[in-house]
């Protein structure tokens, strides 16, 4: 059983790896399709990293080496994240060293390089995102942290694995805490990776936007990383998504080998589902004022709040 | 318990003595800094390195040791005792104090205020006197040893004494130093109980009404909230830490705030004996209330080390949210899971006292080279002072609450014990502390928020005064003072299992009840009771430095590693100057924005048409006009009312004496 645990391990990584960029392609696709135009090709995202790895990179003249180390960081976080999400697999050799709290605490850890790699070269643009990135993480941060301790109180654990397998065992539905909790995740989930109402991932109105700001001064290497890494961020929440609201289909201890088997194709049927779901969201709202954003994160982080009450007060 | 040869406390105080010396010693020189500097302050580092390790030798021990010295008034001798909560508190005494006294060793500069040599004896007294406190094991010895604190740090805080606001400053610490003290003489007076013995044992033995214990539990939390810096008693701290030189403020925040969380806990968990649940809810509602009003204060500061003062508010709040989380468990007889939130209370005071030093002496060596504290002046100087920058970069990681790090391993930890609350047999507290959580919760990840604050604003970006190119790294001494701290902090973050296992002597002896370690492995931390949950900060940081290998790797060896240097991007507009990035005001604006109702804020906004534009805005605290300043005022008219007694004659107050003397005849008479 060992050996079949390490191979999903490197198997999820090595899936987060492959299929990020593409579950990134699947949205914009299905936008399009949505909004009535011609669709981008699947594989644009990883045409892009490649073009962009081969470039030369250009760092600003006062830029210093934390600007450099700065997207290695946060690509390394983002991989470690996937490793500790169970997207297919409930038997991670690694999850044991990284519960959900510290998997939040990842998250945090590759926001504030970011924002400090934002800072480092000292542009009016860099500082803004940077700002408005804290502005965003602050409460999405929490918010994100109450979601995951509603569904601890009712498995009683604070590892993601556990959590799955003992939402995956049987009942039916989400309990009330959960259903008010899922809905605070949506939001996050848009607002945490830049998605519409919240950030605008085309725009190049400097005014506007949060992720793009940050990465301004990147470019080439630098760049595909920093993009390879948000992709990731993208990809890794919509498991936790999966992992809490929607745990069928993952391989759980006692299945063995066949558990894989269904699980990867699961997990393509969910991703397909979430980034069809997802484009919907984006296509039915507009991108709101910058100053309207911590209302709709204070939104998602009382209802993760509310989450938690209704849960403690229905006493599981 | 078991009492073990009295070498460890005999050696603890004699480094006590050899602290006092050192100070006098000062004397000796007073006006030469290189004497003070190069050899008395790394002298009392030693001194404290080696108070560290005695300390460390005894908690893991764990025995306890008394020891009776006939010093002080006749038939009142000094009672000291070294058990595993103090020995605890003072290897954080000596291990802090080592960085701080090697950074002070460089610091300190000809022509600030204080005489080098007075200096060294203020500083050294205030490190002896801590020690005392530790130590003291009666009412007398913990009063003096308290008072003799609160005055050495009061003459250390005015250092620079010529200016105002600084004298200001040190006459509200000194004021709220003795309100709190005033609380202590009379929680002790409570505690022992109609024997009028003022030892420790004394109390411990003393049987309260319910009602006068939670009297006594009462009285300390204001004194010892006075003197940590706890909401709505803090407002010395944010005046007090930004005056004293940074040395000091260091071991003022990382060091003597702890002394009175010792405090508390000593006399709510060790000579209250059982506390009654409900008195928890004081400190965690304090607690809670100190972290959120900290940290929304933090971020809007413009003053580097104001910054980090209401930051320490924040910590302390954390703090004795795990106190009050602890009384609550512990009274509801869930004691492993007490057991558990005192685990993550003691490691929070730990790691504070590491990062809030780093940071604190960080912004010292700042201070120095630019001569600046305004964050809106500073900028860009990770390529002027490289050590600086990132052994202060370790200790922001650290504060924000960022795994591998140690503020994340006492987050983890408080967490874990909140996640216990659906087990408390109380129905309404059931539903107070997920509330808690959340406001815990949204306090680190602001505490992150200022923490990007801080240390983009100070060393990222670019100069924002053409004098900073002039900045200068800092000295040698001050370079292993902050190298110290900083692998402080990374071990106190990567070896959490190791900190534990020492740590659950003082549960024991507070709690009765240590936190099972689940797992087998030495590199895995698995203390919750009854929980398949884990966390092993080595394998974190492996698996993500392997990553970033790895990725470095693949880059390099698939592609290219060509780098060209260019201008930062302009957009195409051309003219991009420093000052256009945020400065401090700007970062904080978000906060300011939201949380607009908490601050007292007066805007200056210049009009469209000025010719000399001028923003100023000034942010105050809604607490000096709602409670302090009708206090004051208060006390003011009474002052008035009562100096009409003092006529200034001398008739008049041979006739008060005379009166006096006629009343107590009376009453002696009639009794």
């Amino acid at each position: 059983m060992r050996t079949l645990d390490w191979i999903t391990q490197v198997l999820e990584v090595v899936v987060a790896l492959a299929a990020a960029p593409a579950f990134l392609g699947w949205l914009n696709q299905c936008r399009a399709w949505l909004q009535n135009r011609s669709a981008p090709s699947l594989w644009l995202p990883y045409r892009n990293l490649h073009k962009l790895f081969h470039k030369d990179a250009v760092l600003a003249d006062n830029a210093s080496p934390l600007f450099r180390i700065a997207p290695y960081i946060v690509f390394g976080a983002m991989v470690l994240a996937a490793g500790i999400i169970p997207s297919m697999g409930t038997r991670l050799p690694l999850v044991v060293s990284a519960d959900a709290i510290a998997l939040v605490g990842l998250f945090a850890a590759a926001r504030v390089f970011m924002s400090l790699a934002a800072m480092d070269v000292g542009t009016a643009f860099g500082t803004l995102g940077a700002r408005r990135e804290m502005m965003v993480g602050f409460l999405a941060e929490p918010a994100l942290l109450m979601v995951i301790f509603v569904a601890s109180l009712i498995s009683s654990s604070t590892a993601l694995p556990a959590i799955t397998e003992n939402l995956a065992s049987g009942r039916i539905g989400l309990s009330p805490g959960l259903a008010f909790s899922a809905v605070a995740f949506i939001l996050v989930l848009l607002a945490e990776n830049a998605r519409i109402p919240v950030d605008n991932p085309a725009t190049h109105l400097e005014l506007t936007m949060i992720h793009e700001a940050m990465v301004l001064e990147y470019s080439a290497r630098h760049l595909a990383l920093m993009e390879w890494a948000a992709q990731l961020k993208l990809f890794n929440y919509v498991c936790i998504g999966f992992a809490l609201f929607l745990p069928w289909g993952v391989a759980r201890a006692h299945i063995g080998p066949v558990g894989l088997l269904v699980a990867v194709p699961a997990l393509a049927v969910k991703l397909a589902l979430a980034g069809a779901g997802l484009a919907l969201i984006e296509t039915v709202s507009a991108k709101m004022r910058v100053m309207r954003i911590p209302e709709f994160l204070a939104t998602a982080f009382l209802f993760a709040v509310l989450g938690l009450l209704v849960h403690v007060l229905l006493g599981a | 318990m078991i009492t073990i040869s009295p070498t460890l406390l005999t050696g603890c105080v004699a480094l006590l003595c050899g602290w006092v010396v050192v100070g006098l010693a000062g004397l000796l020189r007073p006006g030469s800094l290189r004497f003070a500097g190069r050899t008395l302050f790394p002298l009392g580092a030693l001194l404290g390195l080696a108070l560290a390790l005695l300390a460390g030798a005894s908690l893991l021990g764990g025995g306890t040791e008394r020891l009776i010295l006939p010093v002080g008034l006749p038939d009142l001798p000094m009672h000291l005792r070294l058990d595993p909560l103090s020995s605890l508190f003072l290897v954080l005494l000596g291990a802090s104090s080592f960085g701080i006294s090697v950074f002070a060793g460089g610091y300190f500069r000809q022509g600030e205020g204080a005489l080098p040599g007075l200096l060294c004896l203020q500083y050294h007294l205030f490190l002896a006197s801590m020690g005392a406190v530790l130590l003291a094991d009666d009412a007398y010895g913990f009063l003096v040893a308290w008072e003799v604190m609160a005055l050495s740090s009061y003459f250390l805080v005015t250092t620079q004494h010529r200016i105002p606001e600084i004298r200001r400053a040190g006459f509200l610490y000194l004021l709220m130093a003795h309100v709190g003290a005033i609380c202590l003489l009379l929680c002790f007076g409570v505690l022992q109980g109609g024997s009028w013995l003022f030892t420790f044992d004394a109390m411990r033995a003393a049987h309260l009404s319910p009602g006068w214990a939670a009297a006594a539990f009462l009285l300390a939390l204001i004194g010892f909230g006075a003197k940590a810096g706890l909401v709505p008693v803090h407002v010395w701290l944010p005046e007090a830490h930004p005056a004293a030189p940074s040395p000091v403020s260091a071991l003022m925040s990382g060091v003597m705030l702890k002394t009175a969380v010792y405090g508390m806990l000593r006399v709510g968990l060790d000579l209250l004996g059982r506390p009654a649940w409900w008195w928890g809810l004081a400190p965690l509602i304090l607690g809670l209330l100190s972290i959120f009003y900290g940290v929304l204060f933090a971020a809007v500061q413009t003053d580097m080390k104001r910054l980090l003062a209401y930051s320490s508010i924040e910590n302390i709040g954390v703090v004795f949210t795990g106190i009050g989380l602890t009384i609550v468990f512990e009274g509801s007889g869930l004691e492993t899971v007490a057991a558990l939130a005192l685990l993550a209370t003691l490691y929070h005071c730990l790691n504070h006292s590491f990062m809030k030093s780093l940071l604190f002496l960080g912004t010292g060596s700042v201070l120095h080279a630019t001569g600046e504290r305004n964050l809106g002046r500073l900028g860009g100087l990770i390529h002027r002072m490289p050590w600086v920058a990132w052994l202060t970069l370790v200790g922001t990681l650290a504060i924000a609450g960022l795994p591998p790090l140690n503020g994340f391993v006492s987050e983890w930890l408080l967490l874990q014990s909140f996640l216990f609350a659906d087990h408390l047999p109380h129905a309404f507290v059931n539903l107070l502390i997920p509330m808690g959580m959340a406001l815990v919760v949204l306090g680190a990840a602001l505490a992150g928020y200022v923490m990007v604050k801080f240390y983009g604003v100070i060393f990222l970006g670019q100069p924002r005064e053409a004098s900073l190119d002039r900045a200068h790294d800092c000295g040698w001494l001050e370079r292993i003072g902050l190298l110290w701290l900083a692998l402080g902090c990374l071990a106190l973050g990567l070896f959490p299992l190791q900190v534990i296992r020492v740590l659950g002597a003082v549960t024991g002896q507070l709690i009765g009840a240590t936190v099972p370690q689940a797992s087998s492995h030495w590199w895995l931390l698995a203390p919750v009771p009854g929980r398949p949950v884990s966390y092993g900060p080595l394998v974190f940081l492996t698996a993500t430095l392997a990553v970033v290998f790895l990725t470095v790797l693949a880059v390099r060896l698939t592609y290219h590693q060509r780098v060209r240097r260019a201008p930062a991007w302009d957009c195409g507009f051309g003219g991009l100057t420093p000052r256009m990035q945020d400065t401090a005001e700007g970062f904080g604006q978000p906060i300011r924005h939201l949380f607009q109702s908490f601050f007292e804020i007066e805007r200056e906004l210049p009009a469209p048409a000025d010719r000399a534009p001028r923003y100023r805005i000034a942010i105050r605290e809604r607490i000096w006009r709602l409670a302090y300043e009708p206090l004051s005022n208060a006390v003011e008219r009474l002052a008035n009312v009562a100096a009409r007694v003092q006529q200034g004659r001398i008739s008049v107050y041979l006739f008060y004496g005379f009166a006096t003397l006629i009343v107590l005849l009376a009453v002696a008479l009639m009794s």
